[in-house]
């Protein structure tokens, strides 16, 4: 499923321009919808997600004391783990109980001939940093990714 | 930017307030055409900047500013300790001392000419670039502790380079205060495999010729002479780096409220010089610093490496290394006498002036070499330290073109072949793991390199000495 064809089904994500990095956002009808979302957002940064085989799960555990700051840990979490275990994630699997959020993410290993990754994202920032519900019912969870 | 929003002291200087809680007015440094391109958030930013405690004299943009996280990117701001001066990871970056420094080849671009194909493939392969290439060198604990205090006097006496590089790189190589506790678990497994890699984005490793020479004498001085081949590495402190910004951007958010500090944004996450979390982050970001040295320290020799097997008996001798997202400790000439201050340059290259004692001897009566980085097809700038007829913003200047367009807008406006064959035909080699990331990085997706540079000579930040050319580019 492409970004355009979920959005119709009101989950889904997009990056969005800003300077000289980029914005991750990700839609869904709950919370933890949108967080996996952004999260299938930031690997779209490197590489588009759909080319990612979900062969390996790493499981992810993180807790804050707002939805935002939850959702940078858990953006900087998945950067981490990118980073260390030198991998690119696919799918994402996220639940979450008051402020605390349990994951699995989906991947492989980076092969630089298949997923021509792009750049590689430094950290989740606070600039236009957003967790919110909107009038429509959607979650919306964003933020700016240095790359 | 509306120009008329600013007072214009002179040709290149703009100044607005200080007005409401703005404790130091902001200066911009531009030429009008470069102020008008500007981004409104620039101005906001620098108005949050010169609220926090402690500034001193002003919150300063350089002509290449633009929206940063908190502080603007080409944003400078120093801080006195003694009067509740704060440090700000967010004035600091993410890329913690990302940097660029260039060596010297003594090579003609015809030298190279037959073996450019090459030693293109070579560089390319010797030195890790881009997502998921890994360093050849893995580091423990104890190395891991030794290499964030030592910097790049550590690489050197691990045998990568030579000790005359320390004199060519600031603080020799190694910033003292570093405090590898301070640095997180995380930090340190985030940087276990990556020493000795260029990373990806606008990083880059490039062989260039000196094209072009503004001042003949300070060229001759620095060893840059027409149609001579340099190489050029722009990276930082990797991985562990990224991580020290993170932990401590979110620590700080915390801490300003505990110390008092009403942030008017949360990106400006800061602390007192002079607090617990404040003297940790500095020991951390110094840390950083020294990763950011030894890193590339360690590119430079890989570059070496690949050069001796096709020239014999080359040496690469360093011109300089500068960089570009730092917080230091510096003694400035102030109203009041001389302060010791806490400069934070985010995407600001220090950049002092002739005779400073802090410039290495034989450079001293040239000013500091500032080195800019271009877009791969548009080439980079060597300046130096302007005149000492009163330094500028703490005596720093430009660090490079900065974006025209996203790499959102990039990725749909170009194709990585297309960009790839286009340079090809100006006589440009690049080598890059992603197609994606040289149309993200397409020479038009940047700002016109010239016109920032000329602003900073103009502006008496930093005066031209000689425009390089790439010839070769290493792209992650």
């Amino acid at each position: 499923m492409t970004g355009s064809e979920r959005t119709r089904r009101q989950c889904g994500y997009e990056l969005f321009p800003h300077g000289a990095d980029v914005g991750v956002r990700g839609f869904g009808p709950d919370r933890a919808t949108a967080f996996a979302e952004a999260a299938r957002a930031l690997t779209a940064v490197v590489t588009d997600p759909d080319r990612v085989e979900p062969r390996e799960p790493v499981a992810i555990h993180c807790e804050a004391e707002d939805d935002e700051m939850l959702l940078i840990d858990w953006l900087d979490a998945v950067i981490y783990y990118m980073a260390t275990l030198g991998m690119v994630f696919g799918r994402y699997e996220v639940e979450i109980r008051d402020h605390r959020l349990e994951a699995t993410a989906w991947g492989e290993p980076v092969d630089p001939e298949r997923h021509q990754p792009a750049v590689e994202p430094k950290a989740a920032t606070l600039t236009e940093l957003a967790v919110r519900h909107e009038p429509d019912g959607r979650w919306i969870a964003q933020c700016v990714v240095d790359v | 930017m509306d120009p008329r929003r600013f007072e214009r002291v002179d040709e290149t200087t703009w100044r607005y307030g200080p007005e409401g809680a703005m404790r130091v007015p902001a200066v911009i440094y531009a030429t009008e055409p470069l102020l008008r391109e500007m981004d409104e958030k620039v101005l906001e930013q620098l108005r949050n900047v010169a609220t926090l405690p402690g500034i001193v004299e002003a919150a300063f943009a350089m002509p290449d500013a633009h929206w940063g996280y908190g502080f603007p990117i080409g944003g400078v701001a120093a801080f006195d300790p003694e009067r509740g001066g704060v440090v700000s990871a967010g004035g600091v970056g993410f890329d913690i001392s990302c940097g660029v420094r260039t060596h010297l080849t003594g090579l003609r671009e015809a030298d190279i000419a037959a073996v450019r194909e090459r030693l293109a493939d070579e560089l390319f392969r010797t030195v890790p670039a881009g997502l998921g290439r890994r360093g050849r060198i893995r580091l423990d604990d104890r190395a891991m502790d030794a290499m964030l205090a030592g910097g790049a006097a550590w690489a050197v006496a691990e045998g990568y380079g030579e000790d005359a590089d320390l004199e060519r790189i600031e603080e020799r190589g190694r910033t003292a205060g570093a405090d590898p506790d301070a640095v997180s678990r995380r930090a340190r497994e985030r940087q276990r495999e990556e020493m000795g890699t260029l990373g990806s984005g606008n990083h880059y490793l490039e062989v260039q010729v000196v094209d072009r020479v503004e001042d003949e004498a300070t060229a001759r001085a620095f060893g840059l002479r027409p149609g001579e081949v340099v190489v050029t590495i722009h990276c930082g402190s990797r991985g562990l780096g990224h991580q020290i910004g993170t932990d401590y951007l979110r620590e700080m958010a915390r801490a300003a409220e505990r110390h008092g500090i009403r942030l008017p944004d949360r990106e400006l996450a800061c602390a007192p010089v002079r607090s617990e979390v404040g003297r940790r982050y500095l020991g951390a970001m110094r840390a950083g610093i020294n990763c950011a040295l030894a890193n590339r320290q360690i590119v430079a020799h890989l570059a070496r490496t690949v050069f001796a097997r096709f020239f014999p008996g080359i040496r690469l001798p360093l011109l300089f290394d500068v960089s570009h997202n730092t917080c230091k400790e510096e003694v400035h000439a102030t109203a009041e006498g001389p302060r010791r201050l806490f400069v934070h340059r985010k995407g600001a290259t220090r950049a002092f002036p002739p005779e400073h004692p802090d410039i290495p001897e034989p450079l001293r009566p040239w000013g500091q070499p500032v080195l800019i980085g271009g877009s791969m097809g548009t080439g980079s700038w060597v300046l130096a330290g302007a005149r000492a007829d009163g330094t500028r913003a703490f005596a720093s200047a430009v660090h490079g073109a900065g974006r025209a367009i996203s790499r959102h807008r990039a990725l749909r406006t170009f194709r990585g072949e297309q960009v790839v064959r286009a340079l090809a035909e100006r006589g440009i080699l690049v080598r890059s793991v992603s197609l994606r990331g040289v149309a993200e990085e397409a020479p038009a997706a940047y700002k016109d390199v010239d016109a920032v540079v000329e602003a900073a000579h103009r502006a008496g930040l930093a005066r031209k000495v000689a425009h390089l050319r790439p010839l070769i580019v290493i792209k992650g």
